[in-house]
């Protein structure tokens, strides 16, 4: 079972309080009417399902209930960084070379 | 005398207490101390079980969690635990053991035919026989391999044991109490941190219990166990867990032990659970688990009275139980001429020591001479004698041409036999730690730590007293001080005797028997041998991934710890590649077998899922209601009078509605609030239609679909003032809804200022519909007026309801006039039971769920996931209205415009009518055009929902069906195996299609 940090409440809790929800980092159009049938396709199902170093998205669902964001790598299940909801993503290579892989 | 084979000394049992237990009914003696094999082994009982596929005789090989054959049932208190290893059982007085996998009796076995049949049965034999016919998979395959498959028998009442669950954390945790565990867990407990140490046996020490001859700071190896377990016991940071198995190694140093708590006991206190789940999160842990002797491949080395060196030793020291009279040690390393020393020591006659090596080590040689022990150097066992027990073994002498000549016979009443050793790197394994091969120690040992942990001691492939102590005391002077940061002066202390030997073997052994004729086991529980190993890589099988699940080698409950080594070798050499290129299964959770009840805990019965009930659950069991599921909930399904089936039920409740009034228990709906200056933006966003406009005081009906334009949600949402809203959702979909709000205004619109809360919970929901609806609450609510044009169809408002504060909405789902009324849950009962003993005075109704379901289809109201399958728009659906056409946005707006959603020939909801009015259509029944339509037709689409209508007085549906609304007026048909029904496709309003009667 993962250790998971929530940025909000400042602490480590088991998995069982949280839920996965996916790919982070994917923004839905300001204005989805403009959007082309492939970009919203793209929007819609396109996922990258990275095996190595990904930016998922984590809710704290039994906890503070907050969206927030965590750098995992899905190979070792290690996480490499924790950030909340807004912020930028970080750049993947560079944690994962400070990780040592 | 009872217990021949007990030594007159010596051992770690309890001679003053003598236990009386049965095996297959047959009563015998033993000592507390004792584990159910060594007391057989005391009463010269070896035969203890038959194999899986030949039913070969089986004896007891080893002495600890590993053991492939001495697999038992125990019973108690009328029931049998199957698959106990006799190794782990400790015995108790009156305990009932039985073996398995035999009919009729241990000693006679029919099964033991196949053993004569064995070249019947090669690797693969399941996939190469149970092929065709195809129509033979199930019938008659599957129950044949069914009935062979399995040791011993399930047991068949339900588990009246239960079962705990702790979760803990600590420092350090210690795996294994060998000399390298103990060390550790002292070393880590004296810097301060906080130690859990943790032993699949029932007495801490591992190997220490039964070492002779050696000495750990000049006492005796138990006395040195004896006094640190008791200097750790003292320790209030240390937790010391015997009986625990530590089965499973998981992501960021979770572990789970399974404690047995009472199985060992005579008469357990019913108040303890039998296991203990432990979910320890360790900062640091040390794997102690030392290393399994290795078996070797010779020709029938699977015989009862053939041991593991180790195990003999190990009943011999610390059991006081001696394997035979006339025991022959074979081996290839100098573990197990210790062993035989031992043996001698006790005045067991010692057949020969038979040392594959042309020149085994001269210290070894002048021990044994001076015992007076003879000594085959260069000689290897090609076979055994004997069937229910081994009488004697053939000796080969090697050759240096590599070929084996005939070196006699010799004659033994036990064989103990040692290949080396292998470490045990399971829960490194499983720590997704990568193995690597040592090519000085002819093993594999773990490599680098992916987790936090470190292998110490044997479980690395470092043996010997000295060398052993001092890599666990560094192990956990190391694991506390990551752990911690602290560190202290340890106390080392140090040993002589119990030095580290050399040799060792891998593979199958040379002999010089016909090798078609000869079986040498490679995996014992699994009756794997060299031949089948070889054979799968005949019939190409390359990986040991292949080869392990065509032989079924390494798939037994030891995991391949017994066996894999060995197998690994004979696939290298049939394959002709280098061992480290054919490569190592993983060893995977969890180490031992462990029990569906540690698993399960307290989650049985009524704990397995919680039940939610609504305020009204005590008034409708006492008035005879009849509940259904509906996900978490008991939900009132129908009211039966006394004489009345469902169908009687339901039609009396439906007509009694529409006539008069009905009462139903609405509170499983979901309720959401959601308050602030941008609510109304908020939904606007969420939901299909508009809300800015709706008026303080009104309600709409809100139609939710996801990013992609289908269906998800529904339900009324009423405006309480400028910036606040009361929103209903299905009973199934609150959760998801919920989550939805919140993802979309957390992660996309954090700009809106509005807050949304789950009120589900906090109210309880009273249902009144029916034209006397009306004058059933007037009575009870104040502050409010309640004529039609005061508050007409979709009004919201609060007031009070006896006295209480209620929200009441004037709403429908019958088509009905109707109301709504809100109250906080605490006085739902009272609500109820108000609102129950009122409709009685208008000769009103209670109604179920069933009842609900009825009213809404006969208005064509859908039930979201019962006629929506999350492939299904509104436009689908028919509820164009529902969109906000000018609205900047929506979710699911866009996809609405996707090219599949707006093509042709799409499934739309219809109303479908039976052509014979008394025939009901089946729900999920398919729909065609064609009458009798040929195998293969595609569906035209399914009935949704389908019942008889009362107030019809004919049965209806609500179905999709492909190009649906295209196909009003025409004749479909429903084809099923009693004959096809036609039916007429119709709109989905069946009843009051103008909607008069909701507006009264």
């Amino acid at each position: 079972m993962l250790l998971i940090y929530c940025p909000y409440c400042q602490v480590e809790r088991a998995e069982t309080e949280f839920a996965c929800r996916g790919e982070a980092h994917i923004a839905r159009p300001a204005d989805p009417s403009q959007t082309t049938d492939e970009e919203w396709v793209e929007f819609l199902y396109m996922r990258d399902n990275t095996k190595g170093i990904a930016a998922e998205r984590w809710r704290h669902i039994h906890g503070c209930g907050r969206f927030f964001n965590a750098v995992r790598d899905t190979v070792s299940d290690n996480f490499l960084k924790f950030y909340k909801a807004g912020e930028p993503k970080p750049d993947l290579e560079a944690l994962a070379k400070e990780a040592g892989k | 005398m009872s217990q021949p084979f007990r030594t007159e000394k010596g051992g770690r049992i309890d001679r003053a207490e003598q236990l009386t237990f049965t095996f297959d009914g047959e009563e015998m003696q033993g000592h507390k101390g004792d584990t159910l094999a060594s007391a057989l082994l005391a009463n010269g009982v070896h035969l203890v079980g038959r194999s899986f596929k030949y039913h070969r005789p089986r004896g007891i090989l080893t002495a600890g969690s590993e053991e492939p054959n001495a697999l038992v049932g125990v019973y108690r208190n009328g029931d049998q635990t199957p698959n106990l290893r006799a190794t782990q059982v400790e015995l108790y007085r009156g305990l009932e053991a039985v073996s398995q996998n035999r009919f009729p009796s241990l000693g006679f076995d029919i099964g033991a035919v196949n053993d004569l049949l064995s070249p019947l049965f090669p690797a693969g034999f399941y996939y190469k026989t149970f092929m065709w016919p195809h129509a033979f998979w199930d019938r008659v395959y599957e129950p044949i391999i069914r009935s062979a498959a399995g040791l011993g028998k399930p047991p068949k009442n339900p588990d009246h044991d239960f079962y705990g669950n702790i979760y803990a954390h600590c420092d350090v945790l210690v795996v294994g109490s060998g000399p390298t565990g103990l060390a550790a867990a002292l070393a880590a407990a004296e810097t301060g941190a906080k130690v859990m140490l943790v032993d699949e046996q029932a007495e801490f020490g591992g190997s220490l219990l039964s070492e002779a001859g050696a000495s750990i700071d000049g006492k005796d190896p138990a006395e040195f166990v004896a006094e640190t377990i008791a200097k750790l016991a003292a320790m209030d940071n240390v937790t010391l867990l015997p009986r625990t198995t530590a089965f499973g190694y998981f992501a960021h140093n979770y572990i789970s032990l399974a404690e047995r708590v009472t199985e060992h006991l005579p008469t357990p206190d019913p108040k303890l659970p039998r296991e203990r789940l432990w979910q320890v999160r360790a900062k640091e842990v040390v794997i102690a688990a030392g290393a399994i002797e290795r078996p070797m491949v010779f020709p029938e080395n699977d015989r009862p009275g053939i041991l593991l060196a180790d195990a003999g030793r190990t009943y011999l020291n610390r059991y006081g139980v001696k394997v035979g009279h006339k025991v022959l040690v074979a081996t290839a390393c100098d573990s197990a001429w210790q062993a035989a020393f031992d043996l001698a020591d006790h005045g067991v006659d010692v057949a020969a020591i038979v040392d594959m090596r042309e020149t085994p080590p001269e210290s070894l040689m002048s021990i044994a001479e001076a015992r007076g022990i003879r000594v085959e150097a260069g000689c290897v066992v090609t076979g055994t004698l004997g069937r229910k027990r081994v009488k004697g073994a053939l000796l080969g002498r090697m050759m240096t041409s590599g070929q084996v000549a005939s070196g006699g016979q010799i004659d033994c009443d036990a064989l103990l036999m040692s290949g080396g050793w292998t470490p045990t790197v399971s829960l490194y394994s499983q720590s997704r730690g990568k193995v690597v091969w040592d090519a000085d120690k002819g093993a594999y040992v773990p490599g680098r730590s992916v987790q936090k942990e470190r292998s110490a001691g044997g479980a690395k492939g470092l043996y010997g007293l000295q060398a052993t102590l001092e890599d666990g005391y560094a192990a956990g002077e190391e694991a506390a001080k990551t752990a911690t940061g602290k560190s202290a002066k340890v106390t080392y202390v140090s040993a002589s005797g119990g030095e580290a030997g050399s040799g060792g073997i891998l593979g199958a052994l040379p002999h010089d028997r016909n090798a078609s004729r000869v079986k040498a086991f490679v995996d014992y529980q699994n009756d794997v041998t060299a031949k089948d190993v070889k054979l799968a890589v005949r019939e190409g099988m390359q990986s040991i991934e292949h080869i392990k699940r065509y032989t079924t080698t390494g798939m037994a409950t030891d995991q391949g710890r017994l066996s894999n080594m060995n197998a690994l070798e004979i696939a290298s050499g049939a394959l002709q590649k280098p061992m480290t290129d054919v490569g190592l299964t993983t060893f995977r959770q969890p180490y031992t077998p462990t029990t569906f009840g540690l698993f399960a805990g307290i989650s049985r019965g009524d704990f397995f899922d919680p039940v939610r009930k609504t305020p009204s659950h005590d008034w409708v069991v006492e008035n005879g209601g009849v509940f259904e599921d509906v996900s978490q909930w008991k939900r009132a399904w129908y009211f039966p009078k006394s004489g009345e089936d469902m169908h009687a039920a339901v039609a009396r409740e439906c007509k009694t509605a529409r006539e008069s009034v009905g009462l139903f228990d609405a509170s499983t709906l979901g309720k959401i609030e959601i308050v602030g200056p941008d609510a109304a933006e908020f939904l606007e966003r969420m939901y299909t239609n508009p809300w800015k406009k709706l008026a303080p005081g009104r309600c709409r009906y809100g139609l939710l679909l996801n990013d992609a334009g289908f269906i998800t949600d529904d339900g009324v949402i009423g405006r309480l003032a400028e910036d606040r809203f009361h929103v209903t959702t299905t009973t199934g979909g609150a959760p998801s809804v919920f989550a939805t709000m919140e993802d979309y205004l957390q992660t996309e619109w954090p700009d809106l200022d509005v807050w949304i809360t789950s009120t589900t919970e906090q109210f309880a929901v009273a249902a009144v519909q029916g034209p006397k609806a009306r004058e059933v609450i007037a009575p009870f609510i104040e502050g409010l007026d309640l004529s039609a044009d005061a508050f007409p169809h979709m009004s919201v408002k609060e007031a009070t309801f006896c006295g209480v504060p209620c929200r009441l909405f004037r709403i429908s789902f019958t088509g009905e006039l109707g109301f709504e009324i809100n109250v906080p849950r605490r006085h739902g009962k009272m609500m109820w039971e108000t609102l129950a003993k009122e409709i009685e005075k208008h000769n009103g109704t209670v109604y179920g769920t069933e009842t609900m379901h009825v009213l809404r289809a006969e208005k064509g109201y859908i039930i979201v996931g019962q006629d929506t399958d999350g492939t299904v728009t509104p436009q689908d659906a028919g509820m164009t209205w529902a969109i906000g056409k000018k609205k900047f946005d929506f979710v699911g707006k866009r996809g609405l415009a996707r090219p599949d959603l707006v093509a042709d020939g799409r499934k739309q909801l219809v109303g479908l009518l039976t052509k014979d009015p008394k025939v009901k259509l089946e729900e999920g029944a398919q729909i065609t055009t064609a009458e009798q339509p040929a195998t293969g037709t595609p569906a035209e689409g399914h009935v949704t929902s389908s019942y008889y209508s009362p107030a019809l007085d004919r049965t209806i549906a609500l179905a999709i069906v492909k190009n649906g609304h295209a196909l009003e007026g025409k004749t479909l048909y429903v084809p099923m195996p009693t004959g096809s029904i036609p039916v007429e496709v119709t709109g989905t309003v069946f009843y009051d299609k103008e909607g008069a009667r909701i507006n009264v």
